[in-house]
């Protein structure tokens, strides 16, 4: 019973983080419809960030965690800028292929530098409290309350403002929202640093809590946060956290009754099965055609 | 004679909208029947459970006493029911010649293996394909364009290619779906020869949708008038003519006669 | 000046469509190139690198025109060609190495080649299932899902090695075999594309509601597509195996799909020239850049970026070179001759 209870805090630490990578996944494809598959690698810049500021500015938990999320909704911007933004009009696969790009460059770019993996002092100090035969972590409390604060912060955004009001609008019909006076390039741009941001801090919080961080981090478990997007309907907010949990939950439930040897196989073929059942994810719905 | 199509009963509902309700109707072959009624009253909606895009809630579709509903559209058009689309849903990046082949597709006589290697039945077939789109365009005043796309063509033709398109398929049933949309009168006068002269050279029988009420009126023999999916009038042409006042009471004052 | 390079220009291209259309350029040409490959591999007089580089363009061929099936022609996105590849790599090898009586296997090569292709096909057989119901965004990750899966699975079988990988294979791709398989695959594939079957898929990419109401059989179509892209790369994957003679499951994972990727989008999406073009200039010219060590991989994907910004439908887009198409479709107004048919029997 215990160790069910323990495996369910694991379960939403990964989570968590699968969420908030998630999140910046659909976001950016519900504005642009466009998957951007170089947004785990972000998440593997916030990681590295992450250890610069913290090995060779020596800062806190507090500025790190600030600057890295800065610095990688920067970096998202200017990505976008640069690379989605003259393709907007092209094809999509043409945009998602740059995407590919994007990331391949970045890992090579961040392997190029820093060949080996590298090491991420703790910055907090991680208590562990034990309940008769549980032990809780600091570190996965703060995982996992992080996360959500940022997820509810996310929601108020997107629900509440008129720049999230103006995001929902765009998903829905880019075309004549800049005819509302809605300055769409901005609110792309927003969109993308928040996503970025969130993944960043995924990226920090992983980096804290699996202490070992490599160029090559970004790309699994990319993969599989945008597999948790889709599970849960990409292009939905509510469905992204959702996707995240569910995988969270199935890989570390595996994890803990099979050879950890099947926790990929059998997350995929759940989730494979799950998308069997409902095609369009969890809370997504299909765009019905006009015949 | 049994008749061609036998539609009974026929109710589809979109998550508790009634989009048809109880249509009932009978053609009978090489008839010209025409669906009037105002925008949304489900017109479309029937044409689209007739073919199988939507399967039926309720009700039965035969036709030659075969049983529709349940069949899936390819199905359905190789058994003998081709139709045009009120947006043009061309192939566009593809040429009007290849648009026209790919119709043939239900009358294949080769095998994927034969298709792989070039062997066997595949010339004697492709070449017999090409001979009768090319006819086919020919006869449509289309097979200059032959290699063309198909979005380069203007508007007209690419009705015009529709049309040919779904006659490739060797329909005994034709659903054409507001063909006149977006022509001019003269263009409408044309229409209406082009549609009596298919009828007569390709032996179908045609249904059409239509807003246009001069070329409803000129061509078609039975009306069905749908409004809100529900059957408000089965007539003949001349009767609704006779008494524009029941014509204003189904359409609205505005009507262009 | 000008006109006389545009006469220049015009009769060299009328004396190349003769050559090409002649009956007997492609059996000439496939010919003289195998005897060359044959004679390269026995006689040595071509570098064995430069032949292994050859054998790698070879094999990149094939999976980058089977992959353009379904991503180019069909309009999908299947994110997980490698996976296909793996099967075929794994059975082709178990197959020489365990199976086959020893010093029987250069005999047998070609039998293990083409049943690794079929496993592949199998496993394309049951891809092709979902992509019945769903499409796009969606499909794109069941692909993703089962090329995860099958890496995975085969890192879970101990007894085909697990993660530590299968070796033993003896180097029985050679360049004249490599240069049979790619011919064959290519034409094949071609021979689909110019089909009923091949108009099928580029209509299901077009419109698939229309396509259905047009009397294309979907189902059967992407059932086609699927299975024939993945046996190709299966025959692909026994290929590699048994050059490299040694594989393990991480080599067949997201990396190297998104490696075929790249060369199918770089050299355009829908054309066969264009995939061998794509696969041509990659292979090349990441060989090229191998001494600048793991920056080749910094510029590679910055040479992509800049391409999709400036030619976003890759070098050939959508266009075909000439030389692949058959004649009946270049000249389609040769088979239809009319001598002034009735003009009462034409449309008013």
């Amino acid at each position: 019973m215990a160790y069910l209870f323990q495996q369910a805090l694991n379960a939403l630490q990964l989570g968590s983080i699968y969420a908030l990578i998630a999140l910046g996944y659909t976001m950016v494809y519900g504005i642009l419809t466009m998957i951007n598959f170089a947004h785990g690698d972000l998440f593997m810049i916030g990681a590295f960030f992450c250890f610069l500021l913290a090995v060779y500015l020596k800062m806190t938990f507090v500025t790190t965690m600030l600057l890295s999320m800065l610095g990688v909704a920067c970096l998202g911007v200017v990505i976008e800028r640069l690379a989605y933004k003259p393709l907007r009009k092209a094809p999509r696969v043409s945009a998602i292929i740059t995407a590919l790009g994007v990331g391949l460059f970045l890992e090579n770019f961040t392997l190029a530098l820093s060949p080996y993996p590298k090491h991420i002092p703790s910055l907090l100090e991680n208590f562990i409290w034990t309940v008769g035969s549980l032990s809780i972590s600091s570190m996965q409390v703060l995982v996992i309350v992080l996360s959500l604060i940022l997820m509810l912060v996310l929601d108020f955004i997107v629900q509440r403002t008129m720049a999230g009001m103006a995001m929902r609008a765009i998903s829905w019909d880019k075309t004549i929202v800049p005819l509302m006076g809605v300055p769409v390039n901005a609110i792309i741009s927003l969109t993308f640093a928040i996503g970025a941001g969130l993944g960043g801090a995924a990226g920090m919080m992983y980096g804290l809590a699996y202490p070992v961080v490599d160029p090559y981090m970004g790309i699994m478990i990319g993969w599989k946060a945008f597999i948790s997007a889709v599970v849960g309907g990409i292009g939905n907010i509510r469905g992204a956290m959702i996707g995240g949990f569910i995988l969270g939950t199935v890989e570390i439930m595996v994890a803990a009754f099979l050879p950890s040897t099947y926790r990929d196989f059998v997350a995929f073929t759940l989730l494979l099965v799950l998308l069997i059942l409902r095609p369009y994810g969890i809370l997504g719905k299909p765009q019905p055609q006009k015949v | 004679m049994m008749p061609l199509l036998e539609i009974s009963r026929l109710t589809h509902r979109f998550a508790g909208l009634c989009a048809v309700s109880d249509f009932n109707l009978a053609v009978e072959p090489q008839e010209l029947i025409g669906i009037i009624g105002p925008n949304g009253a489900g017109k479309t909606t029937v044409f689209n459970l007739i073919t199988g895009v939507y399967r039926a809630s309720e009700g039965s579709i035969k036709l030659e006493g075969e049983e529709l509903v349940g069949k899936t559209s390819h199905a359905i058009t190789t058994s003998g029911i081709a139709r045009t689309f009120q947006n043009i849903r061309l192939f566009k990046e593809l040429s009007v010649l290849d648009n026209v082949r790919i119709a043939h597709y239900g009358q294949i006589a080769y095998s994927p293996a034969e298709a792989l290697l070039h062997i066997g039945r595949f010339r004697t077939e492709e070449k017999r394909i090409v001979t009768q789109a090319l006819d086919l365009l020919a006869v449509f005043k289309l097979d200059q364009s032959a290699h063309e796309k198909a979005k380069i063509l203007p508007y007209g033709l690419q009705r015009r290619l529709e049309i040919a398109r779904a006659l490739a398929t060797n329909p005994k049933l034709l659903l054409l779906d507001e063909p006149a949309a977006g022509m001019n009168p003269n263009e409408i006068t044309k229409l209406m020869d082009l549609i009596r002269w298919i009828r007569k050279t390709f032996f179908v029988t045609i249904i059409l949708i239509e807003h246009q009420m001069r070329l409803v009126m000129n061509i078609c023999e039975r009306l069905v008038v749908l409004d809100f999916g529900m059957t408000i009038a089965k007539r003949m042409p001349s009767e609704i003519q006779i008494n524009p006042k029941v014509l204003e009471a189904y359409l609205g004052e505005e009507v262009a006669l | 000046m000008i006109s006389s390079v545009k006469i220049i220009y015009r009769a060299w291209l009328t004396c190349w469509h003769m050559l090409t259309n002649c009956k007997y350029f492609w059996p000439a040409v496939l010919s003289v190139g195998f005897a060359f490959c044959l004679a390269a591999s026995v006689f040595e007089f071509l570098d064995l690198y430069l032949q292994l580089i050859l054998i790698y363009v070879g094999i990149n061929i094939i999976l980058a025109v089977s992959l353009n099936l379904i991503n180019g022609y069909m309009g999908e996105f299947s994110i997980g060609h490698a996976g296909f590849m793996a099967v075929g790599a794994y059975v082709a090898s178990l197959l020489t190495v365990y199976v086959l009586p020893p010093g029987t296997s250069s005999v047998f090569f070609p039998l293990a080649i083409l049943a690794g292709g079929v496993g592949a096909a199998l496993i394309g057989f049951l891809v092709a299932i979902p992509s019945f119901k769903t499409r796009g965004d969606y499909l794109a990750i069941v692909t993703l899902a089962f090329g995860m899966i099958v890496k995975s699975v085969l890192e879970n079988i101990d007894a085909i090695g697990g993660p530590r990988g299968l070796l033993g294979m003896e180097k029985l791709t050679t360049l004249p075999w490599v240069f049979f398989w790619t011919a064959l695959s290519v034409w094949v594939i071609r021979n689909l594309v110019y089909s009923n079957f091949g108009r099928g898929i580029l209509s299901i990419r077009e419109d698939e509601t229309a396509s259905d109401l047009m009397s294309v059989n979907t189902r059967q179509v992407k059932m086609i597509a699927f299975v024939v892209s993945s046996f190709f790369a299966g025959i692909a994957g026994g290929l590699f195996a048994h050059a490299l003679q040694f594989i393990n499951p991480r080599m067949f994972d997201i990396l190297k799909s998104t490696d075929i990727l790249i060369m199918v989008y770089l050299g355009g999406i829908a054309s066969i020239s264009g995939s061998i073009i794509g696969a041509v200039i990659y292979t090349i010219l990441l060989e090229i850049m191998r001494p600048l060590g793991v920056w080749r991989m910094v510029f590679m994907p910055l040479l992509l970026v800049l391409l999709m910004i400036y030619r976003p439908r890759g070098i050939m887009g959508l266009r075909e070179a000439r030389l692949f198409m058959p004649l009946r479709d270049v000249v389609t107004e040769k088979f239809w001759r009319r001598e002034d048919k009735g003009a009462d029997d034409a449309t008013p």
